[in-house]
């Protein structure tokens, strides 16, 4: 347990630190928030409107660096991340909350899916190691070198535009209301394909091949060559022998990249028009919405922070020489 | 299944108490002109109940023979010639023995560790570091005995540690929390786990420091007595196979130079490389006496010399050694080697004893 203690403290100072970085981020900025918003009104704010963009920003000038570091985290912990100026006045928090669930659903889903597939496929490549199942290799390095906003352009083009087989953009039919009926979920399911597709094969191809490179390091071990001697059979040399200890580095690779499901995938959401994160984050971006910007990075950071935590729960699980010292 | 995969016609030993038979074996690293013959044709018997000890220098082959026998070679070698052929207990002397290198795969796990098992030379690496010691000791268990219930698998895994001196409350531990001896000693429980009728050990001590060694080796060949198990055991240093070995072969560049009961091996070696190796470690229990290295070093097995390949290296060659590739001679009952001068000088001695009148020139080679 010591070890897993340890590992918790680090995470609460890694959090803080990230807090704090974000707090003081947008303190640093030349110009900032207050001043974007301006050049935005070509200057036509009066000096009234100026002092209240400064107090909503928290960036009130006669208030100490302390005071509104403390007023900061007080904020935090009421969930109140301020007001959005894209979706203005809709709170950050109800902007994140709503776009959230969208990309959980679509990304969660699309990264255990790939994860799943890349590494199982990498499991028996590597165990064909030096047959004509190798001839995949090169086909998965060439799906790993496409980027998914060009495969998402590539797939609406084909299956969405040429085709009209998938709707092009959009989360869910726009006649429908969002509630949980079976046509709501179905249209949701719907829509979430092509987007899925866009992710799912590049991100494949990627696990697959670093499973099936650490499989052919683990199966040319010695412990692996002892488990054939001792007429183990195949599946047990495998699986217990080969991917038990090559899973370990792709494990570590599952939890960064669930870390990163929560910022969105931007580019792709946004060649679907998909109501997630990533959308949001690149309308917060189009309109210098810094309240928003923020509360998406802090959002991030959390989850970034919990995979790797879980991260380390799978390996405390998985290697037992990570179970002490 | 018929047995036509395995049995073969004229598969009896050509001694009667023979349980591993291996014939004209040849291995290969890589192919074609660039190939190596790490192993080049190697003819070795292993008894009912004997130590044979394979004893050599790196690169001599040794370790590949034990791998091909045991078809664990890993590409690029491959076996490219010769027989292994294993006769199990208990059968009777027509029945056919086992092509080891023709069984096909399910017949080949099944032969593995039931009837041949392995004691691997790394110690370190031969544990699965993220399984702990009972799961090591008891899946050949449940791989060849599907009859054994959970409790049986550990109640045998709890008896082999006690045979190799191990707490049992080991069985719980992992790879990473034991000792190097601790390791090995439990590859040696392994090992003993289905009781096979042979036990190839590759170095198994060599990764050990001298009283480890020491102890696991006495506690080996007590095991080996009490299972009454035969045992190939490879090692490089000739002075302990002088004290465990029934018989000793002596490697070099891939062929077996000499073999002869171990005691005759190390009083009287015939072949050069022999003597060399045994005047070059201590002996454990003899007198005091320098230490003589064998000069030069091992032949590169890219580009071996002509004729006999230790000639290099040899005090007594002579032309006929650069020339002549020498084979094997008998030299006594048990007693073989493979060098031009030696076999000269039997043939003199014997041409002496037999009509009193010496010829004192080389044979060639096409008397063999």
């Amino acid at each position: 347990m010591h070890f897993l203690l340890r590992r918790a403290i680090f995470y609460l100072i890694a959090a803080w630190a990230a807090i704090t970085t974000n707090f003081i981020l947008p303190r640093l900025m030349p110009g900032g928030p207050v001043e974007a918003v301006m050049a935005r009104h070509e200057g036509q704010l009066s000096d009234q409107a100026v002092n209240a963009l400064h107090i909503a920003f928290g960036l009130d000038p006669n208030a100490s660096m302390w005071s509104e570091y403390v007023e900061y985290w007080r904020n935090l912990f009421t969930g109140n991340l301020g007001l959005s100026f894209t979706y203005f006045p809709t709170p950050v928090s109800t902007v994140i909350a709503h776009a959230l669930p969208w990309t959980l659903v679509l990304l969660g889903v699309v990264t255990l899916v790939e994860w799943i597939l890349g590494t199982f496929a990498g499991i028996v490549v590597g165990w064909r190691r030096g047959t004509w199942v190798d001839a995949v290799l090169p086909l998965g390095a060439f799906l790993r070198g496409i980027p998914h906003f060009w495969m998402g352009l590539v797939i609406v083009t084909v299956f969405a535009v040429t085709l009209d087989w998938f709707p092009v953009s959009g989360g869910y039919s726009s006649d429908l209301l969002p509630n949980v009926s079976v046509p709501f979920v179905g249209s949701v399911l719907y829509h979430a394909v092509l987007p899925a597709l866009a992710m799912v094969v590049g991100s494949l191809a990627t696990h697959m091949l670093s499973m099936r490179n650490m499989m052919v390091t683990t199966l040319s071990e010695d412990y692996v060559l002892v488990a054939e001697a001792k007429g183990l059979h195949r599946r047990r040399v495998m699986l217990s022998y080969g991917a038990r200890n090559a899973i370990l580095p792709n494990v570590a690779g599952f939890a960064l990249q669930l870390g990163f499901v929560v910022s969105g995938a931007l580019l792709v959401e946004k060649v679907f028009s998909y109501p997630g994160i990533g959308y949001v984050l690149f309308q917060a971006v189009h309109n210098q919405d810094y309240p928003l910007l923020q509360g998406i990075l802090l959002i991030t950071t959390f989850t970034v922070l919990i995979a790797s935590f879980l991260a380390d729960l799978a390996f405390f699980a998985l290697d037992p020489r990570t179970r002490e010292a | 299944m018929s047995t036509d995969w395995t049995a073969r016609p004229s598969a009896t030993p050509a001694d009667a108490d023979a349980v591993l038979e291996i014939r004209g074996l040849r291995v290969d690293y890589g192919a074609g002109a660039h190939a190596i013959h790490a192993v080049n044709g190697v003819d070795l018997t292993l008894h009912r109940g004997e130590v044979l000890g394979v004893a050599g220098e790196s690169g001599s082959g040794k370790s590949t023979l034990a791998y091909a026998a045991s078809r664990l070679l890993r590409p690029p070698g491959r076996t490219v010639a010769g027989e292994v052929t294993y006769y199990p207990a208990g059968a009777g002397r027509q029945e056919p023995g086992i092509d080891v290198l023709a069984l096909p795969p399910e017949r080949l796990r099944k032969f593995r560790w039931t009837e041949l098992s392995v004691v691997f030379q790394a110690a370190m690496s031969s544990l699965n570091p993220v399984l702990n010691v009972a799961t090591q000791l008891t899946d050949a268990l449940e791989a060849h005995r599907p009859g054994m219930t959970r409790r049986q698998c550990l109640a045998r895994a709890r008896e082999l540690l006690e045979l190799v001196n191990i707490d049992v409350a080991r069985l719980s531990a992992y790879p990473h929390q034991l000792s190097g001896g601790q390791r090995q000693r439990i590859m040696i429980a392994m090992a003993l786990v289905l009781e096979p009728e042979v036990i190839i050990m590759d170095e198994p001590t060599t990764s050990l420091d001298v009283v480890v060694q020491r102890e696991i080796l006495a506690r080996v060949m007590e095991l080996r007595a009490r299972l009454d198990c035969s045992v190939i055991f490879i090692t490089h240093d000739l002075s302990l196979l002088a004290e465990i070995a029934d018989t000793i072969a002596v490697m070099y560049a891939g062929k077996v130079v000499e073999i002869a009961p171990a005691e005759v091996l190390c009083q009287t070696p015939s072949h050069p490389y022999s003597a060399g190796l045994l005047s070059s470690f201590p002996s454990l229990h003899g007198p005091h006496r320098t230490l003589v290295g064998i000069p030069g070093l091992p032949p590169d097995p890219r580009a071996l010399p002509a004729g006999c390949p230790f000639h290099p290296r040899c005090g007594e060659a002579v032309a006929a050694c650069s020339r002549d590739v020498p084979a094997l001679f008998a030299l006594g009952q048990r007693h073989q080697a493979a060098c031009l001068v030696r076999e000269a000088a039997a043939h003199a001695e014997l041409n002496a004893t037999d009509s009193r009148q010496a010829s004192p020139s080389l044979p060639g080679r096409a008397e063999r």
